[in-house]
């Protein structure tokens, strides 16, 4: 019973992963441009060497990249390719494959993306669990307003405002890159430290635009929750407030949260992209916005269906952990 | 026995005062409605007082400082109120123009997107069947791609030259149906099993006139709300694609200036006013919009309507 729910969410997860590929396969093809033919032609403009060798030059690497055989043919190469991992080269930085291209980028955005989900759902669940429950002093209630007026408002509009009020005004962060030019990156401490403060504004941008959605959702959870019996019997058993906020209320509230944790880590993969490349970080996102400034099609491919994958990938993965965690949940 | 007695009708509050009393018990909706006619008030006035020329590159003297914080300018607010960017961009002409094709954008996708997910939705759910089957799959397997992804993939196929307003519309609009659609199909399910539709089908009305005399009436409140939450998710979406730089590069569009700004370094060269105008107007453009989607959640779902 249990292998076939499993079975049955794989292939889920595969269907979307070919969806994604398939999309990413034939929406450039449908476009009359040729980004081979793109990249040396600005390469001929710069680099000088004649419209006959061009033409040769684009022969040989369409051949090279399989471009000349039949559309079905390259489809199929193409999705046996992406099952092995492997997404081309980079046209602009040429012999650097797309795969080294994410797996230098990628620990500047997990790392962003890790701080700020994991901060922003402890804080947003907390103080909208906080929000909800009666016995709760007014001024803890109060905070959560004025991140639920931030809802709305995107991560990357947030840290343009922080960029001017922070680094800009009153100079206290700097204003974008990963570190701070003239040092060298190695293991140290104070490299570390220079890191992090490099990654405050962005996570903070990130934390302020995601909170106000943790607290409505929880807030909403919570006033459903408190009207339960058993809420109700622990109370009239007479347990302590903060045994039955903790137990009883919170846990429960929690659960339902941990389903749109997944879904909250898709916008953030996105806003976070846009945030990365403000701040110049040397994260994905960054890496997206500077293939498309260079159309660098095969880089800009790689990382939407990267970036694509590991999101699919995550929310079928949470519906795992989700029985796991409310043991009332019987994959059925 | 009985008599009759007429009694005077009671007298009905004008329509005006029965909303102004909504819009007093209905506060998201009211602070909503007043940002966007701020926004609206401006662009329209703006339209007046600037030359439209100058909101493109090569117009005015370039990295003028605004005028209108500056109460020292001569003749305040000075030649250039919001000024002038690195490009030499009038920045009150800039801004009065892109507010007004983020708005287009956001209208016209907002309404393609709903429109198709109306008749979608309404299809699916009331005729069931094979079509239902593969709307509702096509919409749970598009659910976990992260759409701005994908619409990156089509922006970038296209040749940068040609992207226009319109471009951006459709862009939008390809990936943003499956939200309406699912709403409406969710809402016109739980409809067609309620009691007045069926009173009405035993009275013989066929399905034309179930579908828009019975169901689609009832809809109205979830269409708008539908509507609402499309346009701000096109302005939401074509901001981002414009913020990478995929949007029309020529035109004044708000992501674009901010896409513009960060390209040029505008907080490391001192000419912060470039990105912050954008900025300002593209939250006060989005928070009116969640805003009003707030209120109007109330206002389609009876049962979170306020009480006091």
């Amino acid at each position: 019973m249990k292998l076939r729910l499993i079975l049955r969410r794989v292939a889920f997860l595969i269907m979307v992963v070919w969806a994604a590929s398939t999309i990413t396969f034939f929406i450039p093809r449908m476009s009359d441009r040729n980004p081979i033919r793109e990249r040396f032609a600005e390469l001929a403009r710069t680099g000088g060497f004649s419209a006959s060798d061009l033409e040769v030059i684009v022969a040989s690497y369409s051949k090279k990249f399989g471009l000349d055989k039949p559309l079905l043919e390259q489809y199929t190469d193409y999705i046996g390719s992406i099952a092995q991992f492997d997404l081309g080269v980079s046209l602009n930085k040429f012999p650097k494959t797309v795969t080294s291209i994410i797996y230098d980028s990628l620990p500047w955005t997990i790392s962003l993306l890790f701080v700020s989900a994991i901060l922003s759902f402890v804080i947003g669940n907390l103080l909208g669990a906080v929000a909800a429950w009666p016995r709760s002093p007014g001024w803890l209630r109060a905070v959560a307003t004025p991140f639920i007026m931030f809802t709305g408002v995107p991560p990357v509009l947030l840290a343009i405002f922080l960029l001017f009020f922070l680094a800009f005004k009153l100079k206290l962060f700097p204003l974008g890159q990963a570190y701070s030019t003239g040092i060298a990156p190695d293991w140290t401490f104070s490299f570390m430290l220079n890191v992090m403060w490099h990654q405050v504004l962005p996570a903070i941008s990130m934390i302020l635009g995601s909170v106000g959605g943790w607290v409505l959702s929880m807030r909403g959870m919570g006033i459903t929750i408190q009207g339960e019996d058993y809420v109700n019997f622990a109370e009239h058993k007479g347990l302590d407030g903060r045994t039955i906020f903790r137990n009883y209320y919170l846990r429960n509230a929690l659960l339902p949260q941990v389903t749109g944790f997944a879904l909250a880590l898709g916008s953030l993969i996105t806003s976070g992209s846009v945030v990365e490349s403000l701040y110049a970080l040397p994260g994905l996102g960054s890496k997206l916005g500077e293939a498309i400034r260079a159309n660098d099609f095969l880089v800009i491919y790689g990382i939407v269906l990267f970036i694509t994958m590991s999101v699919a990938t995550l929310m079928v993965l949470v519906e795992f952990l989700y029985p796991l965690l409310d043991p009332r949940i019987k994959q059925d | 026995m009985t008599t009759l007695t007429t009694t005077a009708p009671p007298i009905q509050p004008s329509r005006l005062k029965l909303f102004g009393g909504y819009l007093r018990r209905n506060k998201s909706l009211a602070y909503g409605l007043g940002i966007l006619l701020f926004l609206i008030l401006f662009t329209a006035i703006g339209f007046f007082q600037i030359k439209p020329k100058a909101a493109y590159p090569l117009a005015v003297k370039p990295k003028q400082p605004p005028g209108i914080l500056d109460f020292s300018t001569p003749n305040w607010p000075g030649k250039y109120p919001m000024g002038s960017d690195f490009f030499g961009r009038d920045m009150h002409a800039v801004m009065v123009t892109g507010m007004w094709q983020t708005a287009l954008i956001g209208v016209l996708a907002g309404a393609a997107g709903t429109m198709i997910g109306v008749v979608l939705g309404f299809t699916s759910a009331y005729f069931g069947g094979v079509f239902d089957t593969v709307i509702k799959g096509i919409c749970q397997i598009l659910t976990p791609i992260p759409v701005f992804m994908i619409q990156i993939i089509i922006a970038s196929s296209l040749d940068k030259r040609d992207v226009t307003i319109f471009t951006m519309a459709w862009i939008v609009v390809m990936l943003a149906w499956m939200g309406p659609t699912l709403v409406i199909r969710s809402q016109v399910l739980s409809m067609k099993e309620r009691q007045f539709v069926s009173v009405a089908k035993l009275s013989g009305v066929g399905n034309g006139g179930i579908i828009f005399g019975e169901i689609l009436p009832n809809l109205l409140p979830f269409i708008a709300a539908a509507f609402v939450s499309q346009v701000f998710g096109s302005v939401f979406a074509s901001f981002y694609l414009a913020i990478v730089g995929l949007g029309p590069l020529r035109e004044p569009l708000l992501g674009n200036i901010i896409w513009g700004a960060q390209s040029q370094g505008a907080f490391f060269n001192g000419w912060w006013w470039w990105p912050i105008w954008p900025a300002t107007a593209m939250v006060l453009i989005l928070s009116a919009l969640a805003l009003i989607n707030m209120g109007l959640d109330e206002l389609a779902n009876p049962r979170v309507r306020r009480t006091e």
